[in-house]
């Protein structure tokens, strides 16, 4: 498994001035793997994916892309990032531009591709969350749900080999939810590589392949949905998941 | 009546001198204004570059950012009268007594006054941009002056323009302190016409008209301006959502 990890994270640690927030974390991504991480607030989950694509910097540890450190002056971190989208809790498009422009644009100036290609890809994706509809509007004209689905669009259009998402559905009344787990389901299924910050149990039970409680900045137990949550082992696990279920 | 004789009299004898100054006022002042704004978006742009980890880059970085503080503070802390003064006079000085042509300095002199304002503008205006938007263009792989360029400074631009068309008025009434200089922008001619007429209440009267109606109207027209880029917040979705081959459009409203 170890050489065919994308994402390999080691002794990762973090802390904002006085406060450790993550204090050793190992973790190996492999391809097309959908890996849940659940734990309650603080615990690290947002911090770990942030470090990931260095939107936070790590305090110490690694974080290997593909075998290479990806702080490591040789790893360009504009093409890393390109490769590694991530979807965020407050959707975060461009205030600026159409939810079209949303797609297409990233894609013009990071990847250099022409226009015609980009808003071909990026209709293909549009269609695929189901936003059609919607490609000339603006993200103030949408609502939550449809925000965050041409978000994903928009992370798909860049053909990224991971998506990191940053508790997706948090941000969305609950007859919302649903619209964007679908996608995600959708997305798991097609076999992307993503690594899912979420407190949907439901989610991460049956759609994921790995999933990994955090606490306390540590990951604590990690295993398959059944091993996690019908077979829990550690005293925190039982604790947390007997009040989330 | 005599005063209305003696105002008529001043429009209709000395309407070149009045337009030709009211034209380098607006000259100076719009050029000086969007030249400013330029230097404000410039230094906003370099302002907020992420801090390198290489010592040496970061050390220039602090440095430019030092003189950027010390530029704006001392174009904000003293009179633009006095700057101009100095800086033309200060030229002549350097280059043994050529002085530089008017209007091109009256252009310099407003232009780096109003960028030192724009550049505290910019920065509240790049402060108000949410985190997230920085976050969402680094993720897709964007780099900093990409972003800035594509994502921040569009909404930036939308979120000052109250500031920047406040300053372009300033700029438009502030001109006149040019004169000390002799640069011939309106209220410089102001003074040649009432040495020439002896009506000097008439004459500033007159002046003070033209600059109101000037301001007023930028005021409004920039107003509209500003209207129109916050767009609607209503719109009609035009075709058919179920079926997935319909051209569908989405119509902006009022």
């Amino acid at each position: 498994m170890s050489e065919n990890a994308v994402i390999k994270l080691s002794h990762l640690e973090k802390s904002f001035g006085e406060n450790e927030v993550l204090k050793d974390i190992n973790l190996e991504v492999s391809k097309g793997e959908v890996i849940s991480v659940i734990g309650s607030s603080g615990s690290g989950k947002s911090t770990m994916l942030r470090c990931i694509n260095l939107l936070e910097i790590p305090s110490g540890g690694e974080i290997l892309y593909e075998g290479k450190n990806i702080q490591d002056k040789s790893v360009k971190l504009t093409e890393y990032r390109a490769k590694v989208a991530m979807v965020f809790q407050q959707f975060n498009l461009f205030n600026n531009m159409t939810a079209l422009d949303n797609c297409v644009k990233p894609q013009m100036i990071v990847l250099k591709r022409t226009k015609e290609e980009a808003t071909k890809i990026a209709l293909e994706f549009i269609e695929k969350v189901g936003m059609s509809a919607y490609v000339n509007a603006k993200p103030s004209q949408l609502s939550g749900g449809q925000k965050q689905r041409i978000a994903i669009a928009r992370a798909l259009s860049m053909n990224p080999e991971v998506i990191l998402f940053d508790e997706p559905t948090s941000a969305l009344d609950p007859e919302m939810v649903g619209e964007v787990l679908e996608v995600m389901q959708d997305l798991a299924r097609s076999g992307y590589t993503m690594i899912v910050v979420t407190h949907e149990m439901g989610f991460a039970r049956e759609v994921s392949s790995r999933v990994i409680f955090m606490d306390g900045g540590y990951i604590v137990e990690e295993g398959t949905p059944e091993e996690i949550f019908k077979n829990t082992k550690q005293e925190r696990t039982k604790q947390f998941l007997s009040k989330v279920l | 009546m005599n005063f209305f004789n003696n105002i008529s009299n001043i429009l209709d004898k000395y309407t070149g001198l009045l337009l030709k100054g009211l034209g380098y006022t607006m000259l100076i002042a719009l050029v000086g204004t969007v030249i400013g704004l330029i230097i404000g978006l410039c230094t906003g742009i370099i302002r907020t570059i992420p801090t390198s980890k290489n010592k040496a880059v970061s050390i220039i970085q602090r440095c430019v950012n030092a003189l950027i503080s010390v530029y704006v503070e001392v174009f904000r802390g003293t009179p633009m009268m006095v700057q101009a003064m100095v800086i033309y006079w200060g030229f002549a000085f350097a280059n043994g007594g050529n002085t530089l042509p008017l209007i091109p300095a009256g252009i310099f002199i407003v232009s780096i006054n109003t960028g030192a304002y724009m550049t505290e503008i910019v920065r509240g205006g790049i402060i108000s941009i949410d985190k997230g938007q920085f976050e969402a263009a680094y993720s897709c792989g964007m780099n900093h002056f990409q972003v800035m360029l594509y994502v921040i400074i569009p909404q930036v631009m939308k979120n000052i323009l109250p500031s920047v068309s406040n300053e372009f008025v300033i700029n438009i009434k502030d001109t006149s302190v040019l004169n000390v200089i002799g640069v011939m922008e309106l209220f410089y001619q102001a003074t040649k016409i009432q040495t020439m007429t002896y009506q000097i209440f008439e004459t500033y009267l007159v002046v003070c008209v033209i600059y109101f109606i000037m301001t007023f109207s930028i005021t409004r027209l920039l107003r509209l301006v500003e209207k129109k880029l916050s767009g609607s917040n209503s719109y009609t979705i035009c075709g058919s959502q179920s079926d997935p081959n319909a051209e569908i459009r989405v119509k902006e409203g009022q």
